[in-house]
């Protein structure tokens, strides 16, 4: 089989969001690695963003609704050029504009504050909103978790891009099954995911979070959707690509020591070679 | 001096008047725009207004996404939904990012009457000011309501907007040169005893209290402070130096409003007796508005009362 070029980035952002949580003693890996295949293959192929003209009004939009997947949005922003890859070293540190949870106006290429679970799907509605008001073409896109649906502002937001026809509107939902007391089927059983969204009005396409040609063929779904919103149901692995952390609720929100930094950086270092070895 | 009119009616005026010279306005509404008159605004721009539905907490965050797109908005509700379920959005979505959000509370106060304590709000004053980045307004009269809208559309930034269910006099059109600027309250009546700092539907019964004590050979000075936050500061101390004691007074809890921001910043500065006239801390109840506001005490006899208060606190 042949690797994906997008193989490449996602295995360094990991090594980064890693890195990133290790240094900070603090942060949130397995939502974030669960999550950076989705947001690598935005900031490489799907956003039209650019760093030398951040405030372009035609710019796309990307709201990290589930915002404490830091770790694998900025290495995102600073590959895209956004800033220096050198300040991911300082996420989350005093006097850092790297901080823990997204904030607008303060860190570059950051379009919504958000962190507080449910509050970024609205802004990216009203993003939708008014891009639709001007007859701009830019799309918005919304990345949120799956324990993050408890929340009922979620589905006030559903309903209300379902009322306006946003098919500007891409979310994209990172099932990765865990939230911070357990599996969300013990936590508050939230599914079926897609009927609940068709329910809704939404267009539900159904994909898997770590294979880009599934998540390619997602999103040109959701770009050729008219009148209504379209809702990607990402399946992902929380913890993605270390082992230890793979579907354990307990790396939700935690650092790792030392030596369980070595074991993981090792695995996510032999994965990055693997990839250099084939791409060559 | 004569015309009985709502803030919450000027607002859906204003709006309507505004709309031309600034088409970035848009306005958002919970499924109360008839009750908010947003829906004056709705009727003649459709394509610029927004029903969420019973829906607050979206409805902060849609307009934080439409500010982020340099859109203006309005956002209303009955202030105890607007603030109070929306509080966290209104904190974390509007706040802190600084964005161009104007979160509008209408039925402010316990003159909402016999919908009785769940509809009527006291603690939206506490609970916007204490927000970093807040401005906060509770204009008195319809005059100064239009005069608002026009101040905040010509400013950026979050803020807050408080209006009253109830048909008041309108009487700040009456007094020449009446101006309103965010930040500046506005001195009413000059006076040395004591001074009346009063906000919202109390100023007018605060002009009241000061006729009812002139007979009683007391000269009361009255202040209407339209902007809770930021607080004119220059004002109050001024009135803290040359009157020596203050009474507040405002259709809100004593707890976080007016009074509680006038006692914080002249102990600080020039420590004087701060009688705060208020709601106490108890919850309100249903009734007719001015049955419910007698009840408590919100009239002029109420700030008569507190006035006395102050004087027997004042020194020399």
């Amino acid at each position: 089989m042949k690797l994906d070029p997008l193989s490449l980035p996602a295995a360094k952002s990991r090594l980064m969001a890693l890195d990133m949580v290790f240094t900070a003693q603090s942060g949130h890996p397995g939502g974030s690695l669960s999550a950076v295949d989705i947001v690598t293959l935005l900031y490489q192929e799907i956003l039209r963003v650019d760093p030398k003209t951040p405030d372009d009004p035609d710019r796309d939009r990307f709201v990290l609704s589930k915002g404490h997947c830091t770790p694998a949005l900025y290495p995102a922003l600073a590959m895209k050029g956004f800033f220096p890859m050198e300040d991911l070293k300082t996420f989350r540190a005093m006097h850092s504009y790297l901080s823990g949870h997204p904030e607008r106006g303060f860190i570059p290429g950051v379009d919504m504050t958000t962190g507080s679970l449910g509050q970024g799907i609205s802004a990216a509605v009203g993003m939708a909103l008014a891009g639709k008001m001007d007859g701009r073409g830019y799309r918005v896109y919304a990345l949120l978790g799956d324990g993050e649906l408890d929340e009922g502002q979620v589905w006030e937001a559903a309903m209300s891009a379902a009322k306006f026809g946003l098919d500007n509107l891409c979310a994209i939902v990172d099932v990765n099954g865990l939230q911070i007391d357990g599996k969300t089927e013990d936590v508050m059983p939230i599914e079926p995911l897609d009927k609940k969204f068709e329910a809704f009005g939404w267009n539900v396409v159904k994909c898997d979070g770590h294979d880009f040609d599934s998540l390619r063929a997602a999103f040109r779904t959701a770009e050729q959707t008219g009148d209504k919103p379209t809702v990607l149901l990402a399946r992902t692995v929380k913890g993605k690509g270390v082992s230890f952390m793979e579907n354990d609720p307990g790396w939700h929100g935690k650092a790792p020591n030392t030596e369980q930094y070595q074991v993981a950086r090792a695995e996510l270092e032999a994965q990055l070679a693997a990839i250099e070895k084939e791409v060559g | 001096m004569s015309e009985k009119i709502a803030t919450r009616v000027a607002y859906g005026k204003a709006l309507l008047e505004f709309a031309p010279e600034h088409p970035e306005l848009v306005v958002l509404d919970a499924d109360l725009s008839g009750s908010t008159n947003a829906a004056v605004f709705g009727k003649a721009y459709p394509d610029r207004f927004f029903d969420l539905g019973i829906a607050e907490q979206n409805m902060i965050g849609v307009a934080a996404g439409l500010a982020t797109c340099g859109k203006h908005v309005f956002a209303s509700s009955f202030a105890m939904f607007s603030t109070g379920r929306a509080f966290e959005q209104v904190r974390t979505s509007v706040a802190l990012p600084k964005l161009n959000v104007t979160v509008v509370g209408s039925h402010g106060g316990l003159s909402v009457g016999e919908d009785g304590p769940t509809h009527q709000c006291c603690e939206d004053l506490a609970t916007m000011s204490i927000l970093p980045n807040m401005t906060v307004l509770c204009p008195c009269d319809a005059f100064e309501m239009r005069l608002a809208v026009k101040a905040l559309l010509e400013q950026s930034g979050p803020a807050y907007l408080r209006m009253a269910r109830l048909a008041t006099e309108q009487f700040t059109d009456a007094i020449p040169g009446y101006t309103f600027r965010i930040g500046k309250g506005i001195t009413l009546r000059p006076g040395k005893d004591v001074t009346i700092a009063a906000t919202g539907m109390m100023v007018s019964m605060a002009m009241e209290a000061a006729k009812l004590l002139s007979q009683q050979g007391i000269d009361a000075r009255v202040l209407n402070i339209s902007t809770i936050k930021p607080l004119d500061h220059e004002l109050l101390l001024q009135a803290a130096q040359e009157t020596g004691c203050i009474v507040t007074t405002e259709e809100h809890s004593i707890i976080g409003g007016l009074g509680a921001a006038v006692a914080s910043y002249l102990s600080e500065t020039c420590p004087v007796p701060v009688i705060r006239h208020g709601v106490p801390d108890r919850f309100g109840r249903s009734g007719k508005a001015m049955d419910v506001l007698d009840y408590f005490g919100l009239n002029p006899a109420g700030i008569v009362e507190h006035v006395h208060k102050a004087l027997a606190l004042k020194k020399g």
